[in-house]
């Protein structure tokens, strides 16, 4: 027993040591630090062949890059907001962005550093969140859409009624987050997916908890393994991933209901007070580089706003009309902006009534 | 002794399938070749490699281990101190105390959580003192404080005083007798207080989320983070890994106590 805790102990004193080590190897150097906050599994990273994005702008700017990841944007703006971190570069959603800027969380670009901002598309230039386009550089964006399996169901579900339709009870599955299926019901509804009227949401709350009977469960990620292995007909989700998952089965599909539906963009902004906001921006810079924004799409599935990374793609995907849908349907798409406070406490607690009930 | 009869037999095959077979699914989606977690395509190893070559996770996994170590070797020792001191208080004194302990069990871990998470704000704002390392290592020995005391201090009461007392009337100083004599019989109470503080540790996910700074992130906290895209079969092959050594040192343990059995 002795000779475990000795064993035990010193193993823990090399362990210690070798981390203190570690440290000071990389403080040793001097070389700046920038510290970037993303949504997981959203960059290239070098698995399975692909570019390790970070690693190549490391050693292109002789720097050192801080690189953390998070789940939601609500995570990310409590984080930020607690001022428990902090980040140099963010890469919210629309809403959140818009959020963000009313909060003065964000800091105005110098786009003199940002060259590779004129291939941004003109679709993406003075968006709903940032109508000036003066704090953030578009980083991907997709539309939100019904992934169905075509031999479960008996016709292309191209409306949001099928997932409240009867026929699929027991095999329809929601998302798990409150804004996204507030915005199914509020289209089927026909309000604004930005509506703040009190009455309109809760007509939306009642539709969603009539729903609850035909819903097989609420999901996030699972719906992958859900939709490929034949377990749920219909599933809304986001388009991008809706094309990987289709990989994996051929039986499945993908539709953007008539209705109209939600594009969401994700954008990378710097964050108030950042120390290095002329590397930061150099490095939104080097995401927008054709080779660098082709690895990251090609990883993400999403889709791109961008122009040159656009051009690089292949054939394939280029004319793939789930990820790069026509001006038509897009024209049917809303994208979130964010709701005042009150608003968006009426929306969670009856999303908390709707899950727990 | 008696054959055991059918039923309870198929009784624990089943409880036990119902505990293991999540993992035994889990290990063995690690060797499929696709990312699906639904079919599997064909035997690889490929995620093994790709995971030792993750950096992302990698670290993620040594700081885990490092934080889990650390604090629960602190608060091993500041447990088992604590547990002396509080076997000789009063009665009226130990309850008291004892109640203390319990509270940060017993408190909802989000409470814990944010707490810290406000006090290291304010030290942060008071002396340009970034959440990090320090924070995580401060929260962890925090909330893996009770379990020593509540491991120790039963093994200090089954004890017989007098030993140590004799130990002082033959003329050992203190110090020495208590280690050669209190330490021995409470050695069972502190290696399993020092286990359960480093599971803790290493899996706790509320708190280690409220006090992580920039640049220093845990192992579940870094796994959670993927859940928007679907999580990579790299944790998949992680936990495999974990598991069997888990599995080793159980095993490990098993036989070296029973080896100690045969000799006595």
């Amino acid at each position: 027993m002795k000779r475990a805790i000795s064993f035990l102990l010193s193993a823990v004193m090399l362990f210690t040591v070798a981390a203190a080590f570690s440290s000071c190897g990389s403080s040793g150097e001097e070389k700046a630090v920038l510290r970037v906050y993303n949504w997981g599994e959203y960059i290239s990273d070098g698995s399975e062949d692909s570019l390790d994005v970070i690693e190549a702008f490391e050693e292109e700017y002789n720097v050192e890059v801080i690189y953390d990841i998070y789940a939601t944007n609500e995570e990310m703006y409590t984080k930020i907001k607690s001022g428990a971190v902090d980040y140099d570069i963010v890469i919210p959603s629309d809403y959140m962005i818009s959020r963000m800027i009313e909060e003065d969380m964000l800091e105005k670009l110098n786009f003199d550093n940002i060259p590779n901002a004129q291939y941004i598309m003109d679709d993406f230039k003075n968006t709903d969140y940032d109508p000036n386009g003066e704090y953030s550089v578009p980083y991907t964006w997709g539309t939100v859409g019904i992934v169905y399996n075509k031999t479960m169901v008996s016709e292309v579900p191209d409306s949001w009624n099928a997932l409240w339709d009867e026929q699929y009870a027991g095999n329809i599955l929601m998302f798990s987050n409150s804004r996204d299926a507030f915005g199914i019901a509020q289209k089927l509804l026909g309000y604004s997916q930005n509506t703040t009227d009190e009455a309109e949401i809760r007509a939306c709350a009642d539709l969603l908890k009539e729903q609850k009977s035909v819903l097989q469960t609420y999901v996030m990620d699972e719906i992958f393994d859900k939709m490929e292995i034949g377990e749920a007909a219909l599933a809304p989700y986001y388009a991008g991933d809706a094309v990987t998952m289709m990989a994996e089965n051929e039986d499945l599909n993908f539709v953007v209901p008539n209705e109209g539906s939600n594009v969401f963009i994700d954008a990378m902004c710097v964050v108030k007070g950042s120390e290095q906001k002329e590397l930061a921006e150099k490095f939104i810079n080097f995401m927008c580089e054709t080779e660098i924004g082709k690895a990251n799409i090609e990883y993400i599935c999403y889709s791109t706003p961008l122009q040159n990374v656009y051009n690089a793609l292949d054939e394939e995907t280029k004319n793939n009309p789930i990820i790069y849908p026509d001006e038509e349907l897009l024209s049917r798409c809303e994208s979130f902006v964010n709701l005042p406070e009150e608003t968006n406490l009426l929306i969670q607690d009856l999303w908390n009534e709707i899950i727990v009930e | 002794m008696r054959k055991a009869r059918f039923f309870p037999k198929i009784y624990i095959v089943l409880s036990l399938l119902f505990l293991y077979a999540p993992i035994f699914v889990l290990i063995a989606f690690s060797f499929n070749e696709s990312k699906s977690r639904a079919y599997f395509t064909g035997f690889t190893f490929k995620w093994y490699k790709e995971l030792v070559q993750n950096e992302a996770i990698m670290s993620a996994l040594f700081n885990s281990l490092l934080i889990a170590f650390l604090s629960s070797i602190i608060a091993t020792v500041m447990g088992t101190i604590a547990a002396i001191g509080i076997n000789s208080l009063s009665r009226r004194k130990r309850g008291f105390v004892m109640n203390l302990t319990y509270i940060p069990v017993l408190n909802p871990e989000i409470v814990t959580g944010i707490s810290m998470m406000l006090l290291f704000v304010f030290f942060k704002q008071l002396m340009d003192l970034p959440l990090g390392f320090y924070s995580l290592l401060i929260s962890h020995v925090t909330f893996c404080l009770p379990y020593p005391i509540l491991n120790v201090l039963p093994k200090l009461r089954q004890m017989d005083p007098s030993l140590y007392e004799a130990a002082l009337d033959l003329g050992c100083p203190p110090l020495q007798s208590f280690f050669k004599v209190v330490v021995p019989q409470i050695l069972s109470g502190i290696v399993s207080g020092f286990l359960m503080s480093f599971t803790y540790s290493l899996d706790d996910f509320v708190i280690t989320y409220f006090t992580s700074g920039s640049g220093f992130s845990m192992l579940p906290v870094t796994i959670y983070s993927m859940v928007r895209k679907k999580v990579n079969p790299q944790i998949n092959a992680l936990s495999a890994i974990i598991f069997l050594l888990v599995l080793a040192l159980l095993i490990g343990m098993n036989i070296a106590e029973a080896k100690k059995a045969k000799k006595e």
